[in-house]
């Protein structure tokens, strides 16, 4: 039988605010355990929540740039749970009126294919502590710093159908809040968090299959993993003529295997009511509009500012703007070098196969921005051939400096000086005569082709130096003589 | 709308408190009488009545996103049971 996949993602994205949602504590990534949990974070008696206005722009900013309805009242709901790492008892969220209302997402796929992912909502809420498991004298360690960090919770429909679009709609998620600085978008520290709800069905069946949810993939590879593994898995079970059991799973990416957590049957209720702490928050259309007015660049808005105002083809653009890393790396390379076109080759060549077999970030990059576009600078001004700053390149790479401190250190400065070639040229000629009274035999029409030996010797002599342009000139007049 | 004593039960387990056999049937009783005065309430028309939020009719104030609170973490963790490497330290809980 022919199987359709079912994919739909909850998101959870830390706001990049510098203080928490209800407190003001800082949110600072790394502190000393509890140095950044307050009186109300640690939900002491008396204490009550004082919401952050940042944590709502930024919540609006998201819903704007995901083209969603914004929640002009929304409400503060209890969700009630036992656990150390939360200590009110429950988690301050939102259900019934959340701050963004439905929206979407359209990806770009592979091939030109585009898809649009539709969300459901997003709501605002706080997160939680940490458990360390490690041992206490058998007791468990608690650090607060993160109780109380804002976050989104993302909710998708389930439109996608299959790893790749998922993967596809988290990096786009992912550029977007990035570009918005509403998030840091540092995944390995847990700002960006995916839940996976995968269901598979009969192809061409309306009704969905049972689900499972993966939760808290914290890298676009894991997601990808768990879900071809978990569609392998239930399309195994249908088969043999087994049911899917709704539950809650975790994925272990260094083991590359996954295991339930609970079942459906004893999962939580979580006897949700509005807080009595909170009153309901409500935002005009002038905040509205005064927070568009602040919204930083989107990915799309720059793409096209890519193509109109720097010259770059769709594809070029498109690539260049898939994260907001690489599309800062290309501006400022691009800034300083004046050379956009030639900017956006290095990276999307030279540089990006570099990173990709460090399996570094561009973030990480041993090149600068601007080291590159002193590189360009010395190809335009004829110093080097494209094919000489290659070497220099990857001397840049291996930390050997700018490029003007690697073309002196290692000589590598084109000859251009007609003398120099000329005696170059002469050596070649006087060396190959049989070639030579081969080429002044030949005809016209095959001499071009034959010339392409010379060149060769001349640049083999030259280790690479010679001036390609003038090489071809001083050999023709000298060839004809 | 009457609740019996495994809904008690049921209740009591997720909000973590110890109702004794011999407290079930009167908690029972005392949350159906709870459920009885809801019931009145449900007969009112509210068709086009936002949901209340709060008894309050205001509006939330925010606050600028500012780091107001210093670290006091030695005074709070004074008052924990248990502390270690700055960490608050409970009874074990496994997933």
């Amino acid at each position: 039988m022919e199987w359709e996949t079912v994919i739909g993602l909850e998101v959870h994205v830390q706001l990049a605010t510098k203080s928490k949602i209800f407190s003001g504590a800082s949110t600072a990534f790394g502190a000393d355990p509890n140095t950044q949990a307050c009186a109300v974070d640690l939900a002491l008696p008396g204490t009550l929540p004082v919401a952050n206005e940042g944590a709502f722009r930024y919540a609006v900013m998201f819903g704007l740039a995901v083209n969603a309805e914004i929640g002009k009242r929304s409400v503060f709901e209890r969700k009630n749970y036992f656990y150390p790492d939360l200590p009110k008892g429950y988690q301050t969220t939102q259900l019934a009126e959340p701050i963004v209302g439905p929206g979407h997402v359209d990806l770009e796929l592979d091939g030109g294919r585009t898809k649009r992912v539709r969300i459901h909502h997003a709501h605002l809420e706080e997160d939680a502590g940490k458990s360390l498991h490690e041992d206490f004298h058998g007791m468990t360690g608690i650090d607060l710093n993160r109780a109380g960090t804002p976050l989104i919770e993302v909710v998708t429909e389930p439109d996608m159908r299959n790893a790749e679009e998922a993967v596809a709609f988290a990096k786009k998620l992912h550029n977007i809040v990035t570009s918005l600085e509403i998030c840091d978008g540092e995944m390995s520290q847990g700002s960006m968090r995916f839940d996976v709800n995968v269901s598979v069905r009969p192809k061409g069946e309306e009704k969905l299959g049972t689900r499972t949810e993966t939760k808290n993939l914290n890298s676009f590879r894991f997601m990808e993993e768990a879900i071809e593994l978990e569609v392998e898995r239930q399309i195994s079970v249908l088969e043999s003529g087994g049911t899917i059991v709704q539950e809650t799973r975790l994925y272990n990416g260094d083991t590359k295997k996954a295991r339930s957590m609970r079942t459906k049957e004893d999962s939580n209720d979580y006897r949700y009511f509005p807080c009595p702490d909170l009153l309901p928050i409500m935002l005009d259309d002038d905040y509205i509009e005064s927070v568009r007015q602040q919204m930083p660049e989107l990915p799309e808005e720059r793409r096209q500012r890519f193509i109109n105002d720097l010259g770059l083809s769709d594809y070029d653009a498109t690539q260049l703007t898939s994260d907001r890393a690489t599309a800062d790396f290309f501006e400022a390379s691009a800034k300083a070098s004046g050379e956009p076109k030639l900017a956006a080759n290095w990276i999307m060549a030279d540089l990006a196969a570099y990173l990709n077999k460090q399996e570094l970030s561009i973030d990480q990059s041993p090149v600068s921005p601007e080291q590159l576009a002193g590189l360009i600078a010395r190809i335009k001004d004829n110093t080097i051939s494209s094919k000489i700053a290659k070497t220099v390149f990857e001397a840049m790479c291996a930390g050997e400096g700018d490029a003007d401190a690697v073309i002196d250190a290692r000589g590598l400065k084109q000859v251009s000086d007609t003398g120099a070639l000329e005696k170059i040229v002469d050596e070649v000629i006087a060396n190959n005569q049989a070639q030579v009274d081969n080429y002044r035999n030949a005809d016209e029409a095959k001499r071009p082709k034959m010339l392409g030996f010379f060149v060769g010797q001349v640049m083999k002599a030259s280790k690479g130096q010679a001036n390609p342009q003038a090489v071809n000139e001083i050999l023709l007049k000298k060839l004809s003589d | 709308m009457a609740v019996d004593t495994s809904t008690i039960a049921k209740m009591a387990s997720l909000a973590r408190i110890e109702i004794s056999d011999a407290e079930s049937g009167e908690a029972a009783a005392r949350i159906s009488q709870v459920l009885d005065l809801v019931d009145q309430l449900q007969a009112v028309d509210t068709q086009g009545v936002t949901p209340m939020a709060h008894p309050l009719d205001a509006v939330q104030r925010l606050r600028p996103d500012d780091v107001t609170e210093p670290d006091q973490r030695d005074t709070f963790q004074s008052l924990a049971p248990a502390a270690e490497a700055g960490l608050y330290l409970v009874p074990r809980v496994i997933e």
